[in-house]
């Protein structure tokens, strides 16, 4: 009796897997065989849009060759790797500053850095545009590079405080009284020990910045220094053209760095995922 | 010993600097600037005089922004509470199907929140393309019928769309959060009810719930601020439409502010995030600390 309720709930239990698994794929897999279809078919009303009868990779082609696409997926290489790099950096010195060190106003700024956090990107980037241009630094991927961080560093720093409070106080006490200096001590002993939390910020900040859209949308006119999400929306649609094909084929082409990372540190992204939310 | 001391708030103050001058220069003093542009009536390249509440009322007496309002409500109800509802589900299937597959199901159930909306929500616009939607597709072939749902086109199927994009990409997040506040939970407690003979649904809404408040008020927090301020979504599907249906503080600010040029409209537009803000986050935690106190 006990074994055959147990060999249902283990069937129910599948089927409702293969549910969660066909909602969470579904968008990924439409992507997919759009981009390799030909148009002919893609269009065809008749068709099965689940299969793919005529194989075709002209959509990828196509924006390699007749549009700026691969410039685009630089743009945003540079732009995701400096503004992660500048952040990351910024956060590490942050945090250890907010966690370890005893400062006057130094919970004052913890909070500060918390509520920073809860400040929505998506307002402020009017008067951030005002300041971009205000520094004539719109129009470049420096102006992208500059205000990335603005909604990186508070999160970022956010972990790495509650990572560093988990690091044990004595091996930084032992190292001072043998005379090394506080730069020795992060380099040499908290970096090597903090760097879980600190490929996991890096993970976040480049999945920040590589889909950022609004910035990059308003400070960026020139199609050579969009990014990818700016351009692959903006040059792929004209007036009520559509090129889907091509367009998914970059979304899926877009995606695919993002996919890999996280594929390889998945352990961390969840870490840093759950450590911001239930340590937090 | 004194010096010792001087020399840490030394150290304390250089390291923070470069946060410190971020923050204050690239979200405080835009946030004050954003403030002060409320209050004058500028456009975009001229800063216009001193207005008082004028942006505020023009925008409160406007039926137009009323709606965006209005609609912000909608969309951040109606998709954050299918995210706790989904996720605490997801978390616990989770849970209960241990072993080698737990490893990947958790990998690929993170692909939505993973991948940016920038680029999914790309698939979903061409999901819900009028003429060639593979969701009316399936629908018209276990219906058998000739029409599909106008997923766009229709001012509520706007929203409702929208609205699943955003729990679709949400989810996730909810689901991995619970998921390690339920493995956070000693399974002592639950051995303590077997032995008193408590039932499943007890159990879950005896033990598990209340357990689960710490974790469900940050993520719900969180969840709160960035479902309000959602812009990407909006703005790749629907773009606001059809007829205001689908527009957003955020996507309307930017058409007012920076496309139609009234920087101090778009600004005023932008600000009432922070009220709706306020009162979101002051229920979630007083119904939080309610139920713990009890």
């Amino acid at each position: 009796m006990k074994k055959r309720s147990n060999y249902i709930r283990n069937y129910i239990r599948l089927i409702l897997i293969v549910i969660v698994l066909v909602w969470t794929l579904f968008p990924f897999y439409c992507m997919l065989v759009t981009s390799l279809k030909m148009n002919k078919e893609l269009y065809d009303l008749s068709a099965n849009p689940f299969l793919i009868k005529n194989f075709t990779l002209d959509h990828f082609k196509y924006l390699f060759q007749d549009t700026s696409f691969s410039i685009w997926y630089r743009n945003s290489l540079v732009v995701s790797f400096c503004s992660s790099l500048i952040s990351v950096i910024i956060s590490f010195l942050a945090g250890y500053s907010l966690s370890r060190l005893r400062f006057r106003g130094s919970s004052l700024w913890g909070l500060i850095i918390f509520v920073a956090y809860l400040v929505p990107p998506t307002i402020l980037f009017i008067p951030l545009a005002q300041i971009v241009s205000f520094l004539k630094v719109s129009n470049s991927l420096f102006a992208l590079i500059l205000t990335y961080p603005t909604f990186i560093v508070p999160f970022c720093t956010w972990m790495m405080m509650s990572y560093f409070s988990t690091i044990p106080f004595e091996l930084e006490e032992s190292a001072l009284i043998d005379g090394a200096s506080r730069i020795q001590i992060l380099i040499k002993i908290i970096l090597p020990l903090s760097l879980p939390a600190v490929i996991t910020v890096t993970l976040f900040s480049f999945t920040l910045s590589w889909g950022e859209l609004i910035y990059a949308l308003i400070f960026i006119s020139s199609s050579i220094i969009k990014t990818l999400p700016v351009g692959i929306r903006s040059e792929l649609i004209r007036g009520d053209v559509f090129y889907w094909g091509p367009l998914m084929a970059a979304a899926l082409l877009a995606s695919v760095p993002v996919i890999l990372v996280y594929s390889f540190l998945t352990k961390y992204y969840i870490s840093g995922l759950t450590k911001g939310s239930v340590k937090g | 010993m004194k010096i010792f001391r001087d020399n840490e708030e030394k150290t304390g103050y250089v390291l923070i600097a470069p946060a410190v001058l971020l923050i204050v220069l690239l979200i405080g003093y835009p946030l004050g600037y954003s403030v002060f542009l409320s209050f004058t009536n500028s456009i975009v390249g001229k800063i216009g005089t001193f207005a008082g509440f004028a942006n505020f009322a023009n925008l409160l007496k406007s039926p137009v922004f009323l709606r965006v309002l209005i609609n912000s409500v909608i969309f951040t109800i109606g998709s954050i509470i299918p995210k706790v509802v989904i996720g605490t589900s997801i978390a616990l299937l989770i849970k209960s199907s241990l072993g080698r597959w737990s490893r990947f199901l958790k990998g690929a159930i993170m692909l939505p929140w993973v991948v940016p909306t920038s680029l999914s929500a790309l698939a979903w616009w061409w999901m819900f393309n009028p003429l060639f939607s593979v969701l009316n597709w399936v629908i018209k072939k276990i219906f058998l019928s000739s029409k599909g749902i106008p997923w766009l086109s229709d001012t509520v199927w706007a929203m409702f769309s929208v609205i699943l994009v955003d729990v679709w990409r949400g989810v996730p997040f909810f689901a991995i959060s619970i998921l390690a506040g339920l493995v956070s939970i000693d399974e002592e407690i639950y051995e303590a009810a077997d032995t008193d003979g408590a039932n499943g649904m007890q159990k879950f809404f005896r033990i598990t719930l209340p357990l689960l408040k710490p974790v469900m008020a940050v993520v719900l927090l969180f969840s709160t601020v960035m479902t309000i301020s959602e812009f990407n979504i909006i703005y790749l599907i629907t773009g606001g439409g059809p007829r205001y249906s689908t527009h957003l503080l955020a996507t309307f600010a930017f058409q007012e502010g920076l496309s139609t040029g009234n920087l101090s409209r778009g600004v005023a537009i932008s600000l009432f995030v922070f009220p709706i803000l306020f009162i979101a986050s002051y229920f979630q935690i007083r119904i939080v600390r309610k139920d713990v106190r009890k």
